[in-house]
């Protein structure tokens, strides 16, 4: 090879480099090792972690959900899984075809008009939504409530301080739903989007939503919901209650927790060319090839796009978690529409029961009286002691809420889902009463 | 080449193949049908108008359509920029197992001992390839980290009474994604402008440099595939305006054990461990951009972070970090896509690791040689390609479309075409370490049959690809919203829903 390219010695390829920025040294890392040795040494290391399997109930944005083996086989074919982004739509039209289902899917569960192809999570969604919103609208201020998650306003201030955008928030009522006093106070016309979570982070599903949309738009503001979207197998659309823009997280749809991340941000939005032409992330269309006779999909709109609008762009993101887009399309096609449905509603009633049976022990209450959907907050005294004795148990409960909210920390938060059995359950609550 | 065919499936949406009543997967029974819900009927929805399909029908949809898919694993992918090399098994393998799917980000710190170690580990040999002082693993891909990398900038020059600073300097030849990047984090973008060697401008660069400067984004190689062979000076300009130095790492591959982006001055970088480090790039993501600083810098890094404390084996998560430019997404970073990186690390080992950018480099400047058409010039000077490295085509008649729906035909990947924006008709090649030396070999060929086609029949050139799932899409007929799903529903029907 050095001889076709005409240099004796590999360090002539490097010849351009200054001498003395060349690395001699060795680097402090570990000698080559075989396959087996490495695989035997992580899963030695990864054997010190404790999963709680089908005792975690965990919650607060990442949920445990039994993932179809189908989902795991498809997702993971390495012609997917090993490609990279659909440069060549002619032979990348798998990917396509399936983000553009993704795409779909999520129009319809969400009652959207358009949808992108993937955002990194749904903190990253919702700091990409608010600006979103302050292009639209050229306003600046957002509104929001304290029962959303706490680290997704942590990351919306860190994705919109920058832009010399400021964030106000609205305490929550009594019930742990938004104060639609307050907001009606604070809305104004300086403000850009105001951003609602149902069910909220508390697990409460929002009553007033119509009426928000309302106060929210009478002052020309953009509504932003997020939402996490088994919830939707049962709850009303956003689009039906006049959401402008949908984020979440996609991690319940077949995507595993895997401590959090990769997940799967979502970002819809209604359909008007202001919200076409502002849309951050990748966005996959159909079209047609060979003189109209065959339909094909194409990454379309890229003139909003970091590559060729470049400091102009609606936003920096490029690589984008399109293959967990693919994962969550598979999911639902596995369930369909009936399935969707018949999870979230199973999902419900085993929370009002859990719930139920939980707050029926003494010296444990349910922290609000509102509707909720998959998770709850759940009033004990020593929680936090609490939530580490139950860990020691095997048994995964919290997030313990007063690592974010002074006022709550008698509180934390128990999750649940179709993985749960009655015996579980059972377990749940003898675990409980042995940690009081 | 004549014999390539890639699958070509005439798939339906699911939406036309779904059927009442079929269902792909049984799950568990509602157990407690009689539990009402104290949901309001007027918060519930009425139908959920997804399409409902058995188990085989899902499988077959989505087997068809992975065939339909050109992957790293089907063949040579020589994406320029991308660094698109191959993934080991190995690192799915783990990465897939139960010890690590199934943890939940807010389990107790004592239950996740594992996991953190490895994360620990991973950013310190991190910063030791890098030279940097310490990694945050946070951020999900480069740009997110361009965007931290701009916040830490901010943040540093407002600590040390510096906020008038609010311009980055960014080559024309950069990636996209920086400009925007720096525009989101704040400030103005100043553009530097390439020399006739491809380099950034010296002259250029001084000329734009004033005290307003807060820092500068670099990518080394550049994306001509060049090294920066003024660097050195590069940096004294930046750094005497006052400004921070920036390496995009997109391109550490063809440094990758021989020189370290700290050495060479930068204050802060990237990595893109879904290029660099052979993690599967998903069709698009995820990825993970881990982000490094010099000492300096650390107190800027996001939260939350790893710690270990000396003589205690606990590692921990530290969110009380007053001057961290804040949080940048939910929980702590990509793990799944971290976890590969670390077993890539581990496979290579010491001497692997050292051997990767002269690797990459030598098949990069063996296939730039094996390519002697007329048609494909170099765009620069007295050009040392690195890892990659750019062509231009001469002919007016031949486009760097036309060549990239040829080779697609072949059976291989394309190179990147139309950029950097500063070449004409450019064509952007990245064999990678990867490949034998037969497909260099393989891939000239094909690149030497084109040119010598476009003079021959340019015609069929134009009807490519012919070999693929499909042939040539109508681009302008996409460019539609009405395209963006199977159906549309107008904002007037959704609000009487």
């Amino acid at each position: 090879m050095l001889d076709v390219i005409g240099v004796s010695s590999i360090d002539d390829l490097f010849s351009d480099v200054p001498e003395h920025f060349l690395w001699r040294n060795r680097f402090s890392i570990p000698h080559a090792k075989s396959e087996y040795e490495i695989e035997r040494e992580i899963e030695e290391t990864l054997s010190k972690n404790v999963s709680y399997e089908n005792l975690c109930f965990l919650g607060g944005g990442c949920y445990s959900h039994y993932i179809p083996a189908v989902v795991d086989e498809l997702a993971s074919r390495s012609e997917f899984l090993t490609s990279y982004t659909q440069y060549q739509p002619e032979s990348s039209q798998g990917m396509l075809q399936a983000l553009f289902e993704y795409q779909s899917m999520i129009c319809d569960l969400t009652g959207m008009e358009i949808a992108n192809s993937s955002m990194y999570d749904w903190a990253t969604s919702l700091g990409e939504a608010s600006r979103m919103a302050m292009r639209i609208n050229g306003r600046k201020k957002i509104l929001t409530f304290d029962n959303v998650g706490h680290e997704r306003l942590q990351v919306l201030r860190t994705y919109t301080m920058s832009l010399g955008m400021n964030l106000e928030i609205i305490s929550s009522d009594i019930r742990g739903r938004a104060d639609l006093h307050s907001l009606t106070e604070m809305m104004s016309e300086e403000v850009s989007s105001v951003y609602l979570e149902t069910p909220n982070f508390f697990g409460i599903v929002e009553d007033e939503v119509d009426d928000i949309a309302g106060i929210v738009h009478q002052k020309g503001g953009l509504f932003v919901v997020g939402i996490e979207p088994i919830s939707l197998g049962l709850l009303r659309e956003p689009g039906t209650y006049g959401a402008d823009i949908v984020v979440g997280d996609g991690q319940t749809l077949g995507i595993h927790m895997n401590l959090g991340g990769p997940t799967l941000g979502i970002l819809a939005s209604r359909g008007d060319k202001s919200f076409v032409r502002q849309m951050p992330g990748r966005i996959i269309g159909s079209t047609t090839a060979e003189n109209g006779t065959r339909t094909g999909y194409a990454t379309i709109m890229q003139t909003r796009e970091q590559h060729i609008r470049r400091e102009n762009a609606t936003s920096n993101i490029c690589t984008n978690q399109a293959l967990s887009a693919v994962t969550a399309c598979i999911y639902l096609s596995l369930l369909g529409g009936d399935g969707l449905g018949e999870l979230a509603r199973s999902i419900a009633s085993k929370t009002q029961h859990t719930a139920r049976l939980l707050a029926e022990l003494p010296g444990v209450a349910m922290r609000f009286e509102s509707p909720i959907f998959r998770e709850f907050v759940l009033q004990v005294e020593n929680s936090s002691q609490v939530v580490e004795k139950m860990s020691t148990f095997g048994v995964g409960v919290g997030p313990w809420l007063g690592r974010w909210y002074p006022s709550l920390r008698d509180s934390f938060l128990v999750a649940i889902s179709e993985i749960h059995s009655k015996k579980d359950l059972d377990f749940l609550r003898l675990t409980l009463a042995r940690a009081l | 080449m004549k014999f390539y065919r890639q699958a070509a499936w005439d798939e339906p949406l699911l939406n036309a193949m779904g059927r009442k009543g079929r269902k792909g997967i049984s799950m568990p029974k509602d157990q407690f049908p009689s539990s009402t819900l104290r949901i309001p009927d007027r918060l519930l929805r009425k139908e959920i108008p997804l399409p409902n399909l058995s188990q085989i029908e899902v499988v077959r949809h989505f087997t068809h359509l992975s065939q339909m898919n050109f992957s790293i694993d089907s063949g040579m992918y020589p994406l320029g920029s991308c660094t698109m090399k191959y993934n080991p098994k190995l690192a799915s393998r783990i990465a897939t197992d139960r010890k690590i799917t199934g943890l939940h980000p807010y389990q107790d710190e004592r239950t996740i001992q594992g996991i953190l170690e490895i994360l620990y580990r991973l950013s310190f040999y991190l910063a030791e390839i890098t030279g940097m002082s310490r990694v945050s693993l946070a951020p999900s891909a480069g740009a997110h980290a361009e965007f931290v990398g701009g916040l830490i900038i901010r943040k540093y020059l407002q600590e040390i009474g510096e906020p008038a600073k609010d311009e980055i300097l960014i080559p024309d030849s950069a990636h996209g994604t920086n400009p925007s990047s720096a525009v989101l984090a704040g400030f103005k973008v100043v553009k530097v402008r390439s020399d006739s060697e491809g380099l950034v401008d010296m002259d250029s660069l001084k000329s734009v440099t004033t005290k307003k400067t807060a820092g500068m984004m670099l990518t080394v190689p550049n994306t001509h595939g060049l090294f920066e062979k003024n660097i050195a000076e590069i940096n004294s300009i930046v750094k005497e305006a006052g400004g921070l130095m920036y390496y995009d790492g997109a391109n550490l591959n063809a440094l990758l054990g021989k020189v370290r982006p700290a050495d060479m001055g930068f204050d802060i970088l990237h990595l893109n461990l879904h290029k660099t480090f052979a993690t599967p790039h998903g069709g698009g993501g995820p990825g993970a951009g881990p982000i490094g600083v010099v000492a300096k810098l650390e107190k800027y890094l996001p939260i939350p972070s790893i710690e270990k404390q000396r003589g205690d084996p606990s590692y921990f998560l530290k969110y009380d970090l007053p001057s961290s430019v804040g949080r940048i997404k939910g929980f702590y970073g990509n793990i799944g896509v971290l976890l590969r990186a670390y077993v890539y690390i581990l496979m290579l080992g010491r001497e692997g690791l050292s051997g990767v950018a002269e690797q990459s480099v030598l098949a990069a400047n063996y296939l730039r040689k094996r390519i002697s058409a007329p048609q494909y010039s170099s765009p620069f000077k007295n050009e040392r390609p690195k890892h990659e490295f750019v062509l231009t085509l001469s002919n007016e008649d031949l486009t760097a479309s036309d060549v990239a729906k040829s080779i697609l035909d072949a059976g291989v990947h394309a190179p990147t075409t139309y950029f950097p924006l500063t070449v004409r008709e450019s064509l952007m090649i990245e064999p990678t370490e990867a490949e034998p030396v037969e497909n260099l070999d393989r891939y000239a060929d094909v690149l030497e049959e084109i040119a010598e086609l476009s003079v021959r029949n340019p015609a069929q050139l134009k009807g490519s690809p012919r070999h693929t799932s499909i042939g040539r899409l109508d681009a302008v007929k996409a460019n539609h919203p009405l395209t963006m799903r199977y159906k549309w529903t107008n904002v007037s029907d959704r609000k009487k829903g």
